[in-house]
């Protein structure tokens, strides 16, 4: 079963007198442990869509599915409770808290989110900060480690809560090339080690490079571009 | 909750200085609110003890329409006979009653044989006036104290001494109408000198009961007044609501009511004065409030805007909006509770320097009164419940801000 299906998915902003139609009733549907990337110039729509795959904006019509439920009228408490317990999230500015450790970022989901008990929270936070190599980091502050271990340890912290899907809103912008070539190894090492589905909205043509499937997104129009035999999407 | 709890006290340190500051601003109010409670709660005690236990006593029972006309100290509407028989059988049956003096209030001539003027006096039974008015002996300030008066002795006012040049030892006559206004005089002689005090009968001179009913001619018993004196003051609203229904409530043929009982609050002025203590520490807590509720507010709405990024991201990943708002009112809360430990600390430290340090002050005539601030359980509990349900209300606006806000549009924030 599909991870993401989307069916006529519309997304109409207004200002004013003025209707904006960011995304205009596109198909497309993911599926599980798949890499997957959203690429465009900017405005074409593709932060829109992963906010509305990511359950942080609902569509003006159409349907969405994400993990077997429609989240298209799902209240604002649902949302937040179907993120917190479905979805993973990867910043482009990493976005850790910035007053607990690295250990306390990746353990915020299970504890404030979830509620996991003591000692399987520890457990599971320790055993994901083995998965992203930082675990001998765990007591730093966000502070005090590099850009690409601040992405490491959001990518734990995305997929502590074992979730499905994992949503990367340009995740390498803000690193330079090796550890971008790190951070995106080390997304499709966790793909294959814990069978998450990886979405990507980006530029990065390094992401583009390694995904299974892109969609270019173009004045709110989507196009599935097929890998060309070199691995190229064409 | 532990967890919030966690949160809430590491983004309070994360801001030291903006938390320190608005904690030490709570810190003040609360002082001063502590110490002026204490401090005014201690003049007050003070004049209300000299007030009540060197004149008033707690609650004076009279007869009905004595008081609106005390000041030409009516001797027809003294207490007589079965009535006074019905005030001792009441006061038997209340035990919160320490003692009771019965007193005999007249106006008379004072001569010292070269001038004469014009005194109120107190007749009095000294043993019950002395348990009823246990420092009436203190204002004693020239004379023997023991025993307070003897048959033929007057204790007179130390304005009528000065003015009059009278001494301890020295005889005078009092003449004096009776009921039916005829003349009678008799002599005395200056047993003391007594301190004026503020308030009613401050200035009044003191001679024995049986002399009063020489000189009036007054044959059975009567009296113009009985002052009572309470085990303990805090006793007062129940004992005067007891005497109210036992004696307020008797009628005569006429159905008029023969007593009026009344608390010494209603009878000296200086309850106005204390009243104006009490409005004062009230608007002082108004105060109070304004300073937690405005620093507090101002440090949650600034913590919220700096970190509208990091609500975004929370909010993102699954925080539910009622642990968001949770997050910013148990900030709000730590702060007052940071503020109002160190600054009841601060207050009771303060309290117990002042008295070791024992500062004295003078109200009115009289000087040297020492000071004893103390602080009731009651009242540190009220500011410090008042302190922290402000800040915790407080920090409700911003927090529901936080709760509510967007997270697409919090994470687009810089």
């Amino acid at each position: 079963m599909s991870v993401v299906v989307a069916k006529q998915l519309v997304k109409t902003y207004v200002a004013g007198d003025i209707k904006v139609e960011a995304i205009r009733g596109v198909d497309f549907s993911i599926e599980p442990a798949s890499f997957v990337s959203f690429i465009g110039p900017s405005g074409s729509g593709k932060t829109t869509l992963l906010n509305m795959i990511g359950c942080l904006d609902p569509p003006t019509s159409g349907q969405l599915q994400v993990a077997g439920q429609d989240i298209t009228s799902l209240s604002r408490q649902e949302a937040a409770r179907f993120r917190g317990e479905h979805i993973g999230f990867v910043f482009q500015d990493f976005n850790l808290i910035p007053v607990l450790t690295v250990f306390e970022n990746v353990e915020y989901p299970l504890q404030m989110v979830q509620s996991w008990p003591n000692e399987k929270r520890k457990k599971r936070v320790l055993e994901m900060l083995d998965a992203v190599g930082m675990a001998d980091q765990a007591h730093k502050y966000p502070s005090q480690i590099s850009g690409g271990q601040k992405q490491r340890v959001a990518v734990a912290r995305a997929l502590v809560t074992n979730a499905k899907l994992v949503l990367a809103d340009e995740p390498t912008a803000n690193l330079d090339k090796e550890t971008a070539n790190r951070i995106i190894d080390l997304m499709k090492q966790m793909r294959d080690e814990f069978k998450t589905t990886f979405v990507f909205s980006t530029h990065d043509p390094r992401i583009v490079d390694n995904v299974e499937i892109t969609f270019a997104l173009e004045d709110g129009t989507l196009h599935r571009l097929e890998k060309s035999a070199g691995g190229d999407h064409a | 909750m532990r967890n919030i709890f966690k949160l809430a006290a590491r983004n309070l340190f994360r801001y030291k200085r903006r938390t320190l500051l608005t904690s030490m601003l709570i810190t003040l109010g609360v002082v001063s609110v502590l110490l002026f409670i204490s401090v005014s709660g201690s003049f007050k005690a003070l004049m209300v003890g000299q007030i009540t236990d060197s004149m008033l006593g707690h609650v004076q029972i009279h007869k009905q329409g004595y008081l609106a006309s005390v000041d030409s100290l009516p001797l027809n509407r003294n207490l007589t006979g079965k009535q006074i028989d019905k005030v001792v059988q009441v006061l038997a049956e209340e035990d919160a009653v320490e003692a009771y003096s019965m007193r005999i209030k007249l106006g008379a001539m004072f001569s010292n044989f070269i001038e004469t003027t014009n005194i109120r006096l107190n007749a009095v039974t000294p043993v019950d006036e002395i348990k009823t008015a246990p420092l009436l002996t203190e204002r004693i300030l020239e004379g023997e104290k023991e025993g307070l008066l003897k048959p033929g002795e007057i204790l007179i006012p130390e304005l009528i001494a000065k003015g009059m040049k009278v001494k301890v030892g020295d005889g005078i006559v009092l003449v004096a109408n009776n009921k039916d206004g005829s003349v009678n005089g008799q002599n005395f002689m200056v047993r003391g000198i007594l301190e004026g005090i503020s308030g009613p009968g401050g200035r009044d001179g003191m001679v024995h009961i049986e002399d009063a009913k020489t000189l009036l001619r007054i044959g059975a018993a009567e009296v113009s007044e009985v002052a009572i004196r309470l085990k303990d003051i805090d006793q007062l609203p129940a004992v005067f609501a007891s005497l109210q229904e036992k004696l307020g409530s008797m009628k005569n043929q006429q159905g008029q009511p023969i007593f009026e009982v009344h608390t010494w609050e209603s009878i000296s002025p200086f309850f106005n004065i204390a009243k104006m203590i009490d409005l004062m520490t009230f608007f002082i807590k108004i105060m109070l409030v304004a300073i937690v509720l405005v620093s507090i507010m101002n440090v949650m709405i600034m913590a919220v805007y700096e970190r509208i990024n990091e609500i975004g991201t929370i909010s993102a990943i699954g925080t539910l909006p009622n642990k968001i708002l949770g997050l910013f009112v148990v900030e709000g809360f730590l702060m007052g509770v940071l503020g109002t430990a160190v600054g009841t600390a601060i207050s009771l430290i303060s309290i117990a320097i002042m008295n070791a340090t024992q500062i004295s002050f003078d109200f009115g005539r009289q000087t040297g009164l020492l000071l004893s601030p103390a602080i009731g359980v009651a009242d540190v509990v009220l500011v410090v419940v008042i302190v922290i349900a402000i800040a915790v209300v407080a920090s409700l606006q911003p927090a529901w801000k936080a709760a509510k806000m967007d997270p697409i549009t919090a994470l687009k924030h810089v």
